[in-house]
């Protein structure tokens, strides 16, 4: 009987035990989860803040799960080294959990870069964990005056989650936009004027010089006062045990199409994960859940022994504040297709004859057809793109087309 | 799998479709009360261009690439059937910016919905293809791919 085991408990573990099952019911399975908790939905942390979802609807999979699946749960563990070639892995109690194939589904941490007196901040959070977001429920009040450092993803998404619920949130960022990994100038410009129609403070192109205590003094001279600091400055994969086992490590782990490491008989799946970008052909961490997924599953096909491959990855954000909505993909290279208004923006990015890339605000509608071009480098001259470019529409494929996606099973 | 195929061929554009989806999907006994005067908001949906048009609803794909992507699980396929938890889902419209066919869209306040064959609403079977005048629209087995 096959062994496996599973560093980390979140979607792509949950997605690596569906697809070792999918090919062998027997194997062990075991996890190793850090965490206290069964696999949940950690995307949701900030709609927890708002109110939108509870503990029991963010389980990812039914209470059922690991039993149904006939997984071991080894809680509140944590693994510290991979013994490559005695095919153990070392668990923080001493433990040592044999194995014949193994997936790292490690995730990534928050990366806290050094600020002066940041020690002397009595109420610090991170946000990326349903433990981080309980723990900021409880400190924020109706009279906490927040301050978020980092108008990224996790970031915005804390303050839509806080807004309404206290006094006063700010963000800061070095970058002179929010969002700056996903979004250019005029459509971050575009958001952070909805955002701060509904209250929220920037302070961008700005970072922390020192705290004292309460207080926050910036570079640029500013002075904020706080009741609550929020670190959401970034992420970093968690690559050690594989980095400490010799493997193959760049700014994430790096895995072939089937998802083994350079270790053989080691995967990795998820937000650990550098992986190529489709569409602008680069090795990139893209720490989005339907890659987990996609990989995790990938990975336990084929610890099974299963072929299936994962090679369709690109960067891809759907991202809604107070009902405006940001749905972005790919790269943003070679010509642009424009249309906005108001309150509402497209932008299609076309290069060699391949959409690439785009930026959709306020335009969510079948915006799936745009990145299913994407993902499958659909050559824009067996469609009319003058008529996608407009509308996203399944019009704009030839007939024949037409009849495989409509016409049988897909 | 039974699932719903449409005939490009036979398609009027009547829009029919999307009425007889959005009734049976309401709960409601009287289709006056449940659609007349109100923005409908149906699970599947005419496209076309020139002289071409056709009926758009979930493809329930083999590898639904929606239900990998759902942040909230609310996704899942359960007999085939991709259908979603709306007492789970959070309308982060992820599903949106990945399905092909541009087959999922929120409901009235925000929350998605989609084709679920109307298998578990009053029809008992898709009212989409049993109200299409022309029979453009058809709900057979055509073979699975494996």
């Amino acid at each position: 009987m096959k062994r496996y085991v599973i560093i980390g408990n979140g979607a792509a573990a949950a997605a690596c035990i569906e697809g070792i099952r999918s090919r062998d019911a027997e194997g062990e399975i075991t996890v190793v989860s850090e965490e206290e908790r069964e696999v949940y939905c950690r995307p949701l942390i900030s709609y927890y803040l708002q109110g939108k979802t509870d503990e029991e609807r963010m389980r990812y999979r039914d209470a059922d799960f690991y039993r149904r699946m006939g997984c071991r749960v080894l809680f509140g563990r944590r693994a510290v080294r991979l013994l490559k070639d005695r095919r153990e892995a070392e668990l923080d109690d001493g433990a040592l959990l044999p194995f014949d194939a193994l997936c790292l589904a490690t995730g990534s941490s928050p990366f806290v870069p050094p600020m002066e007196g940041l020690d002397t901040v009595p109420r610090r959070f991170s946000f990326m964990t349903l433990d981080d977001a309980a723990a900021l429920d409880r400190a924020v009040g109706p009279e906490s005056r927040v301050l978020i450092i980092g108008a990224g993803l996790i970031g915005l998404k804390c303050a839509e989650g806080l807004s309404g619920r206290a006094a006063e949130i700010t963000v800061c960022d070095l970058a002179d936009r929010v969002l700056s990994s996903i979004l250019d100038a005029e459509c971050a410009a575009m958001m952070q004027r909805h955002l701060e129609k509904h209250g929220i403070r920037f302070l961008l192109s700005d970072s922390v010089g020192r705290f004292e205590g309460g207080t926050s003094v910036m570079k640029s001279g500013a002075s904020v006062s706080f009741d609550v600091l929020v670190l959401a400055v970034g992420v970093r994969p968690n690559v050690s045990l594989l980095k400490e086992a010799g493997g193959d490590v760049g700014r994430g782990i790096r895995t072939g199409p089937h998802m083994e490491t350079s270790v053989p008989g080691i995967y990795a799946a998820g937000d650990c994960v550098e992986a190529e970008d489709v569409s602008s052909g680069q090795p990139k961490v893209m720490a989005i859940l339907p890659n987990a997924v996609m990989q995790g599953r990938t990975a336990g096909s084929c610890m099974a022994g299963g072929d299936e491959v994962f090679d369709r990855g690109i960067p891809m954000n759907s991202i809604g504040f107070f009902g405006l909505h940001a749905m972005t993909a790919g790269a943003y290279e070679g010509d642009m297709y424009e249309e906005k208004t108001e309150d509402s923006l497209k932008r299609l990015f076309s290069k060699n004859g391949l959409l690439k890339g785009f930026i959709l605000i306020g335009r969510e509608e079948r915006a799936g057809i745009y990145t299913s071009l994407i993902r499958e480098r659909t050559p824009l001259a067996s469609i009319d793109f003058e008529l996608m470019k407009k509308t996203a529409t399944t019009a704009a494929f030839s007939a024949d087309a037409r009849v495989k996606k409509f016409g049988g099973v897909v | 799998m039974k699932r719903v195929y449409v005939k490009e061929e036979w398609c009027l554009g009547c829009h029919l479709c999307e009425y007889n989806c959005a009734f049976a999907n309401s709960g409601l006994s009287d289709m006056a009360l449940a659609l007349k005067g109100k923005p409908i908001y149906p699970r599947i949906h005419i496209e076309g261009r020139d002289r071409i048009t056709y009926a758009v609803s979930c493809r329930h794909c083999e590898n639904p690439i929606c239900v990998d992507s759902c942040i909230a699980g609310a996704l899942s396929r359960e007999d085939g059937v991709i259908r979603v938890d709306q007492n789970k889902c959070v309308g982060c419209l992820t599903c949106m910016l990945v399905c092909p066919y541009g087959a999922l869209a929120p409901n009235e306040n925000g929350v998605m919905q989609k084709c679920e064959l109307c298998l578990r609403n009053a029809c008992g079977e898709p009212a989409c293809v049993q109200g299409c005048p022309n029979g453009a629209i058809v709900y057979e087995e055509r073979g699975e791919t494996v």
